[in-house]
């Protein structure tokens, strides 16, 4: 993080920069949606600008963009988990608890015994 | 006793011991709200139909603007500081307070409307999600609401005694305070225009 002067005061014009700049994209994101585009399009459009509003947050207002590597370490561990935590209701579907298939659950012999 | 690595960085890490302590916690805010997102994901793309048009639009765009406006005045808060501007620096982190009480006020609206139509958590999965997503970050913003505060009345006290110590501290704020403007920009397109 800067700590001299002249570097604070050359950021502080970026930091407005970056300011406007997150405002005219919430306008955009906003303007986008009116269009009333298709739901994956939509979805996709939203998504895209809201991950580099928030890419300009954390690198310029959090000083992302010159950290230490122990904070990058930290960070790249809570992606890994991140992407595993958003891909976790997938296991749902594999989940067959409440939805037995008949053909591998029933024990050898059990048809016979439901005929009867 | 005194706590080590407060204001001059741990020699093996480079960082003071505060703003490591701060990115670990943000860490695990970010699993926290990864799952609620998570959950909204299964819960939406499990459902037949999604409701459309249920909040109002502009009133969260009036509340992401007023969020980004509150990063702006945080940082310039903690650049302030740096340039050894006191008045500057209350100024901005008094103007960062103000704007994060404008937001609840918007919120405090927003959800009386809801509320008094009915649709409140119970009404549907939308709802339920809704309330959760942003009941949790307003307590994010209500937690920072009140650190600054602090460091307005009498945690300022620390800037004639250990400056350096104080810096710090305003820049851990700013990083929090961030962080929740962060999850905001990520929810705003979520629940108001998906």
């Amino acid at each position: 993080m800067h700590s001299d002067s002249a570097d604070v005061q050359k950021s502080i014009r970026t930091y407005l920069m970056v300011g406007a700049a997150l405002f005219v994209f919430t306008g955009i994101t906003v303007a986008v949606n009116r269009l009333q585009l298709a739901i994956p399009a939509a979805i996709t459009v939203a998504l895209l600008i809201a991950t580099f509003k928030g890419s300009m947050v954390a690198s310029i207002f959090m000083h992302l963009s010159h950290e230490k590597k122990w904070i990058y370490g930290a960070l790249i561990l809570t992606a890994v988990f991140f992407v595993f935590l958003l891909f976790v209701p997938l296991f749902t579907t594999m989940d067959t608890i409440g939805h037995p298939n008949p053909s591998q659950t029933m024990v050898p012999g059990a048809e016979h015994a439901m005929e009867h | 006793m005194q706590i080590p690595y407060t204001v001059e960085a741990r020699p093996d890490t480079g960082l003071h011991n505060g703003k490591l302590g701060i990115w670990l916690f943000l860490a695990s805010e970010v699993m926290l709200f990864g799952a609620l997102f998570s959950a909204y994901i299964i819960l939406r793309t499990g459902s037949v139909e999604w409701p459309h048009g249920e909040l109002n639009i502009w009133l969260g765009m009036a509340n992401t603007f007023i969020l980004i406006g509150s990063s702006v005045t945080m940082v310039m808060a903690w650049a302030s500081l740096k340039l050894k501007n006191w008045a500057k620096h209350r100024l901005y982190l008094f103007l960062t307070a103000a704007l994060a009480l404008v937001f609840l006020v918007n919120k405090y609206f927003e959800y009386s409307e809801h509320f008094s139509k009915g649709e409140g958590p119970w009404h549907n999965t939308f709802f339920g999600l809704y309330f959760t997503l942003t009941g949790l970050h307003g307590l994010h913003i209500i937690g920072g609401v009140i650190v600054m505060l602090y460091l307005l009345g009498p945690g300022a006290k620390m800037w004639e005694k250990n400056p350096d110590q104080f810096a710090n501290r305003i820049e851990i704020t700013g990083l929090y305070w961030h962080f929740v403007d962060l999850v905001w920009i990520f929810l705003f397109p979520v629940l108001y225009l998906l």
